[in-house]
């Protein structure tokens, strides 16, 4: 009879253990807290957070609105960027911080191609848009290169070497137009980080999905995954077994110029137009926290990629729930610090680690206790 | 190791290359010409940014009588140091729109000693008046007081306001903040909702939209520059909530800086107000700089701009073509 008891007890904690050791926890617990929160805050406001209702947006199409919707709308630029940044982190044990000025320069690209010398587009043909989105994801790709090139082949630190973009990046976002501040007053235009007509479900998500399914498949199907981790946990072991790690460090810089690009869509499109200095300004902190908070290693190796998403829109919730209880202005970075910090704590190996040997302590000293009795 | 330097080397180069795309202008030597040093922050700042050095471009040539050395950035200790490089360049006059406000005593310290006069454009800065002969600044609190004056004339039955502040600390962010709060405290208006949107048009989208889920009432925006103002109005257009002049709109939407597609907005009757900053400074410092050189004395040592506020009931194609920048 007690010997029953204490072989369920025991698979009850392997169980905990189990969950407490799969990497999803982190991510997804922060987002059970988040949304916690919020129905606690219920309590105190007029209307629920989860609530979503359907109205028309002012061209009389149907829209989806709520909280909800808005974290899945706005929290796509990061997923996105946090799906390249993942693969960047696990190949070379660094980070890209080159993201948020070459998503200008993407921008920027953009806008060239669709408003031309004037400065200023009225309609948009389809045939453009492919072009200047092709020609986004070329030049995204070159800057990808570069950081990979100077990462993989000269080794030098990603984060100095992606550092030489950061600082011209916006600069060079500037000189493409000229100095102009080109906009487009093209309602087409707006479809990607808006609504298609008929469709209530804001279009960032269905990109984001879309980038999410198609790494997957890569993932899935490729040796992609393998490789990079390969190479992030032992350059040189790998290379011994015929892996080129100069090739996969360059390749995950090239797939984040793409992840890149894509924003660069989303972000111009947001704002029919761009401003150099304040487009995606600082976001590649964000998605480097969204790699962090998905408790991927830092320093490379092994990576999940789940994980990383959730990440990004554990942040993007966390800023919503923020503007909801209208934090003062003054103090939104520091909730946003205070937030962070307690869950990157939480979710580092060390703690972890301690975590998990404090519960394996308890269980036992359970066992023992029972076996005693 | 050889890898390394090599590597050191690509980067010096680029950073060179950059560096040397810069404007260089050879110096006439043993003409008569005015030299001004100008020292501006990024002109990618913003579109008011790019407009001022624009303006200052087209005043400070060699047709006008100037040999102008220009400097840009965002960083006070740069500047800082261009400010040195200038005075030991010799130059009769140095033009500055400084980053920050502290730090600058010494550097014009140094000026003063060398002889040259020092105007301050755009910004003012935390130094004893007599280190610069003379200033060209904007008064962000008149700029805000206009504005709020403005929305108090709307005579609305309610006031419920959302209010999209700018990067936090930023001198347009405090005059244009400090009058609507005193407005709000004064009038006993609502404040829906006051947050900074860091001058981004995604951020204030974000914000508005928080405010929209919510279920919270408003019916003004009020916005502390051009862009926050239209994230704003993407917002609404989003959730389908009447904005501008049309008969029974739901929102009033004010912006700031005056930018040609932000009147052309008023225009439109899309939004209700743009308040102007003005960036065109040069004008004034030209003829600053002519009274010096002719020995007269400068009767005001601070000028501040003509600025207006725009009404979308008022406004003009003149004014968006004149005023748009």
């Amino acid at each position: 009879m007690t010997d029953v008891k204490v072989k369920k007890e025991f698979s009850i904690g392997a169980f905990m253990g189990s969950i407490l050791r799969h990497q999803i926890f982190i991510p997804a617990a922060a987002l059970v807290i988040l949304l916690l929160i919020n129905l606690v805050g219920d309590f105190f406001k007029d209307s629920s957070f989860f609530t979503i209702s359907l109205l028309h947006n002012s061209a009389g199409n149907p829209v989806l609105s709520g909280n909800l919707i808005s974290v899945l709308d706005f929290g796509s630029e990061l997923a996105i960027l946090a799906i390249g940044m993942t693969l960047v982190t696990a190949a070379t044990g660094g980070q890209d911080i080159s993201v948020g000025a070459t998503i200008a320069i993407a921008g920027s690209v953009v806008l060239r191609i669709v408003c031309g010398a004037d400065g200023v587009a009225y309609s948009v043909s389809p045939g453009t848009l492919i072009l200047a989105f092709g020609a986004a994801c070329v030049v995204a790709m070159i800057c990808g290169a570069f950081n990979g090139v100077l990462v993989a082949i000269f080794r030098i630190q990603p984060m100095i070497a992606t550092l030489i973009l950061f600082t011209a990046g916006r600069s060079i976002a500037s000189w493409i137009n000229g100095g102009a501040l080109p906009r487009v007053n093209a309602e087409s235009f707006t479809y990607f980080a808006g609504f298609i007509p008929g469709i209530p479900i804001p279009t960032p998500f269905f990109v984001a999905v879309g980038c999410i399914i198609i790494i997957a498949i890569v993932l899935k199907v490729t040796n992609l995954g393998l490789y990079t981790q390969a190479v992030g946990i032992n350059e040189s072991s790998s290379k011994l077994n015929g892996i080129n790690p100069v090739s996969i460090k360059i390749l995950s810089f090239v797939i984040l110029g793409l992840c890149v690009a894509v924003c660069g869509l989303l972000k111009v499109s947001r704002a029919s137009g761009i401003t150099y200095s304040v487009i995606a300004k600082d976001i590649e902190m964000d998605a480097i926290l969204a790699v962090a908070l998905g408790g991927n290693a830092l320093s490379g190796g092994k990576f999940n990629m789940t994980a990383s998403i959730m990440g990004a829109y554990v942040i993007q919730m966390l800023t919503t729930t923020l503007y909801r209880f209208e934090v003062e202005p003054d103090a939104l970075p520091a909730y946003k610090a205070i937030v962070v910090i307690v869950l990157v704590v939480i979710s580092a190996p060390t703690v972890r680690e301690k975590a998990k040997s404090l519960w394996t302590k308890m269980t036992k000293g359970q066992k023992k206790v029972k076996e005693v009795a | 190791m050889k890898k390394r330097i090599f590597a050191l080397a690509l980067v010096a180069s680029m950073i060179l290359a950059v560096t040397a795309c810069g404007k260089k202008e050879p110096a006439d030597a043993g003409s008569d010409l005015i030299k001004v040093g100008i020292i501006n922050n990024d002109p990618n700042e913003s579109g008011y940014r790019t407009a001022n050095d624009k303006s200052m471009k087209e005043q400070f040539t060699k047709a006008n009588g100037y040999e102008a050395t220009f400097k840009y950035s965002l960083k006070n200790d740069e500047q800082i140091a261009y400010a040195q490089k200038m005075i030991q360049d010799e130059v009769d006059y140095l033009l500055l729109s400084a980053a920050d406000t502290s730090g600058w005593d010494s550097v014009l310290k140094d000026a003063k000693d060398a002889g040259i006069k020092v105007i301050l454009f755009d910004r003012t800065v935390d130094a004893s008046e007599d280190l610069y002969v003379a200033s060209v600044v904007s008064d962000m609190a008149k700029e805000g007081k206009t504005a709020v004056d403005w929305l108090k004339g709307q005579k609305l039955s309610e006031y419920k306001i959302i209010h999209l502040q700018g990067v936090m600390g930023s001198a347009a962010q405090i005059g244009r903040s400090g009058a609507l709060n005193d407005a709000v405290t004064s009038e006993g208006w609502t404040m829906v909702q006051q947050q900074t949107a860091e001058w981004s048009s995604d951020k204030a989208q974000e914000i508005v939209q928080a405010v929209i889920d919510a279920g919270t009432d408003f019916n003004v925006i009020y916005a502390e520059n051009d862009d926050m103002a239209k994230g704003a109005v993407a917002a609404l257009d989003k959730a389908g909530i009447t904005h501008g002049t049309a008969e029974g709109a739901k929102v009033v939407v004010m912006g700031f800086d005056c930018n040609k597609w932000a009147l052309e907005e008023l225009l439109a009757g899309n939004w209700n107000y743009d308040g102007q900053c003005n960036p065109f400074q040069a004008g004034d410092i030209h003829k600053i700089i002519q009274k010096l050189e002719k020995g007269e004395t400068i009767a005001e040592k601070t000028i501040i701009l003509d600025e207006k506020g725009f009404d979308a009931a008022t406004i003009t194609q003149a004014d968006v073509d004149k005023y748009g920048i």
